[in-house]
């Protein structure tokens, strides 16, 4: 009864329209927001330190950790769904990494794929419930999130895992390649937004990704096996926890029971300022890649001009909401 | 006790519509899917404001702004979608947004013991602390009917309340509503079943595309009669003529034997029962009935979109056994379902137009899952392509198409898993009459092809044009099937109205 019809203006759009829409678009507003940062940083630059390549090395280090949640947080949002359990596998993996290295003197090569196995097995456990039992990603990761907290306590009994000794492959993780010149923890989340970018773009796995972000219903008459898809993007979110949670023991030197705590968050903001929609469907991995870097050099710039960081939180939550308001502007 | 003239809407969805109802009368409004009734209720019950007309109340006439306005009026509307809050109790809901209160503080008793006596006036053994959401479909309809009462309201619309009920549910409504009649509310009842008209109506008004067409005392309005009028239009003698129809002797492609689908609420009316049906390789056999009839719940279930525990019964796709699983497994049983609400759950509409073309299309272009971007590309060209999609670019993302280019996207998508089997649900909903034409040729394309095509639509002129069969259900059951040289509209309604 009521027409669904909608109309489009049939003459062409005008060149003003047509700039206007791409300024709407959401890669461009990130790119703009980047360099605006970047000017920024160019004017206040903290006595020339922004001039110098380890100034944005180090910035590029410290946001690395948060920015591999980030890349398996876009493709949560992405499929419509929230992964606020991050954090805390984070800081399970960083216990279990430094247990398996430091206590029981394993390889790197068998650690390393035990810890991303577990880290896959908590988002899997926690796709399945939300995929089967049709509870609310928000809460089924927010109960993944105190569990794994929990675990990660249970098998560290509270204690800081390290020694004296600081196994090689901790030093390996967090040294600089190519003349001291850019961090291997750099190197690593640049591996994850390819991998990321590839699955998203590429591959027919993807295309379900936007597919039940965008209209999950649609995806599931043409076809789209969803309860499969939701549990592979959690374990996927798990998976790239993991291989920040070693990355963080080997920073860190240490595996911290603590560790990881609200970067859940951080994560989630990196994904919303890059212009990913938290309705989902609509973003990607790029622009996760430029919210990494507003982020991480906003950051980076406060800290250099010796800006308290009471006031950096306030001014980063700030930004959040601009960022937002920007993106609902388009829409 | 009213007179209202009315029209309404760019479309003129009501036009110069009078409608009497008279103290403590059943007075059944009838007409087609899309005849205007819902639209002239909602007029009634302050949800739109009339462009021309008035609504008289009592020798009064009366502008409702809101349905708030009107239900302090007296004018109550219980509408298909209940609209309860599950979660609170019976009390509450009665009560929502009136909440019994002294200086703010809400005086539960109070509260309580009204709502046990209204709920004691309709025979309802409830208490008023339950959850609502606890509570069967039937029991929530009576307390939508004790809000009115609360209200005091004198005029009560129901539309299509027994659409979800069994029979002693229908019994206890019916019940009710003579009680009602009997205190002096007039009551506007809308129906789509001959039997429920005759049991309870005083007096029928028919609607027919947005306009009045007779008020009359039931006993002077026979169903022949009543369907006669609500038909009306004569038929364009074209529309029906001229058709190569397919051979007798094609091979059925798609047998439906026993077909059962269970309510997914527990002890519910079967959406479905027993139906079988047959389309042969060539044929387009339409599914007509009106709302609730489960003619849309039949195709829903034989395409899997209710999993595999909810349906029962035979079916076979050419010669091979087929059990519904999922949509995914009916696909790759070259089956193909267009649903009748293509922004609800026909498309990705925040994606682009060679998304959604490929979407159940993905494995023939990207075997292993890694995307052949070339391949998919020629896909969506070559569909949109034949099927006339009128788009900038087919980068541009389907929100922004018109609802004709939007449905034949839909199309497309079908078309490209190559199906044998097509069922499709209102394929021209919401499509302008250029596109509609369009959409025609190529369902006829289709059946040319051979293709087994199950086809739904409201428009009748359309079902009559199309089809080379015609089933007719009613209540979940395949009533009637008739032949294309046989079938008319009368036929087919009085059937879907459930006549003899």
């Amino acid at each position: 009864m009521s027409p669904t019809n909608i109309r489009v203006p049939s003459e062409p759009p005008s060149v003003a329209s047509r700039g206007l829409a791409i300024l709407s678009r959401p890669w461009v507003t990130a790119i703009l927001a980047l360099a605006l940062v970047i000017t920024l940083g160019l004017v206040f630059h903290g006595n020339g330190a922004f001039y110098k390549w380890g100034t944005h090395r180090d910035a590029l280090r410290l946001i690395s950790v948060y920015a591999i949640l980030a890349c398996g947080m876009t493709v949560v949002i992405l499929s419509a769904g929230i992964d606020l359990s991050v954090g805390s596998v984070l800081g399970l993996i960083a216990v279990a990494f430094s247990i398996l290295v430091v206590r029981w003197e394993w390889s790197a090569w068998t650690a390393v794929p035990a810890c991303l196995l577990l880290g896959a097995c908590c988002g899997a456990a926690s796709g399945s419930l939300i995929a089967w039992f049709r509870i609310q990603p928000f809460i089924v990761t927010l109960a993944m999130m105190v569990f794994a907290r929990g675990l990660a306590k249970k098998i560290s009994h509270g204690e800081k895992i390290w020694s004296a000794q600081t196994p090689e492959v901790f030093t390996r993780i967090d040294s600089r390649l190519w003349g001291e010149n850019i961090s291997v923890v750099t190197l690593v989340l640049f591996a994850c937004l390819i991998v990321c970018w590839i699955g998203l773009t590429r591959l027919r796995w993807g295309r379900y990704v936007y597919a039940i972000g965008g209209n999950e219903e649609a995806a599931r008459l043409s076809g789209v096996p969803v309860s499969a898809m939701k549990i592979g993007v959690y374990a996927l979110a798990g998976l790239f926890s993991a291989v920040a949670g070693i990355c963080h023991a080997a920073q860190e030197y240490q595996g911290d029971p603590e560790a990881g705590a609200t970067y859940e968050l951080t994560a989630i903001a990196i994904v919303v300022i890059g212009g990913t929609s938290l309705m989902g469907g609509r973003g990607g991995v790029g622009l996760t890649l430029l919210g990494t870097l507003i982020i991480g050099y906003v950051d980076k710039i406060l800290s250099i001009n010796a800006v308290p960081e009471a006031n950096r939180l306030m001014l980063t939550g700030a930004i959040i909401v601009v960022a937002v308001l920007v993106q609902r502007r388009k829409s | 006790m009213i007179g209202i003239v009315k029209s309404f809407g760019e479309h003129r969805v009501l036009d110069q519509v009078q409608f009497p109802l008279r103290e403590g009368e059943v007075h059944i409004l009838a007409g087609e899917n899309g005849a205007g009734k819902s639209t002239l209720m909602k007029i009634l019950g302050g949800v739109y404001a009339p462009d021309a007309g008035e609504v008289w109340l009592r020798g009064r006439p009366v502008r409702f702004r809101s349905p708030r306005e009107a239900a302090l009026g007296g004018v109550a509307i219980i509408h298909q979608e209940l609209s309860l809050v599950p979660s609170m109790s019976v009390a509450d809901n009665i009560y929502l947004g009136r909440e019994r209160t002294t200086r703010g503080w809400m005086r539960f008793g109070h509260q309580h013991d009204e709502s046990t006596r209204l709920l004691g006036r309709l025979g309802l053994d409830v208490h008023p602390r339950t959850a609502v959401g606890d509570l069967p479909i039937s029991f929530q309809q009576m307390i939508e009917i004790a809000k009115a009462l609360s209200l005091n309201a004198q005029i009560l619309v129901m539309d299509e309340p027994t659409s979800a009920l069994n029979e002693p549910e229908v019994e206890r409504l019916f019940a009710v509503v003579n009680d009602l009649r009997r205190s002096g509310c007039g009551i506007v009842y809308i129906t789509h079943k001959l039997e429920e008209v005759y049991r309870i109506a005083d007096r029928i008004t028919v609607l027919r595309d947005g306009r009045w067409i007779a008020t009359a005392p039931a006993r002077d309005m026979p169903a022949p009669l009543l369907i006669r009028h609500m038909v009306g239009r004569e038929l364009d003698e074209r529309v029906t003529a001229g058709r190569t129809i397919a051979r007798s002797d094609a091979p059925v492609l798609l047998r439906l034997e026993h077909v059962t689908v269970r309510s997914s609420r527990r002890g519910g009316r079967p959406l479905v029962n027993d139906v079988g049906v047959e389309v042969r390789a060539g044929e387009i056999v339409g599914l007509a009935g009106l709302q609730g009839s489960g003619n849309s719940d039949l195709l829903w279930g034989v395409f899997g979109a209710f999993g595999r525990r909810r349906v029962s019964g035979d079916i076979r796709i050419g010669t091979a056994a087929y059990r519904p699983r999922s949509p995914g497994w009916a696909i790759r049983n070259g089956m193909a379902l267009v649903t009748n609400d293509r922004q609800r759950n026909g498309l990705v509409t925040g994606l682009d137009v060679v998304a959604n073309a490929t979407l159940a299309a993905l494995p023939r272009v990207s075997p292993v899952g890694w995307l052949r971007r070339g391949e998919e590309m020629a896909l969506a060209t070559d569909s949109t392509r034949v099927l006339r999609l009128r788009a900038a670019s087919l980068r541009q993302r389907v929100a922004t198409l018109s609802g004709g280019n939007q449905q034949k996207v839909v199309l497309a998508k079908w078309m490209n898993i190559q199906p044998r089997v097509l069922l499709l649900d209102e394929p021209t909903r919401g499509v302008d009459v250029g596109a509609k034409q369009e959409i025609y040729q190529i369902l006829d394309d289709w059946r040319q092809a051979g293709h087994a095509i199950v086809l739904i639509t409201s428009e009748m002129p359309e079902l009559l044009m199309l089809s080379d069969r015609i089933v007719v259900m009613h209540r979940g059951r395949a009533v009637t099937a008739m032949e294309r040289a046989e079938a008319t509209q009368e036929r087919i309604l009085h059937a879907a109205m459930g006549g003899d």
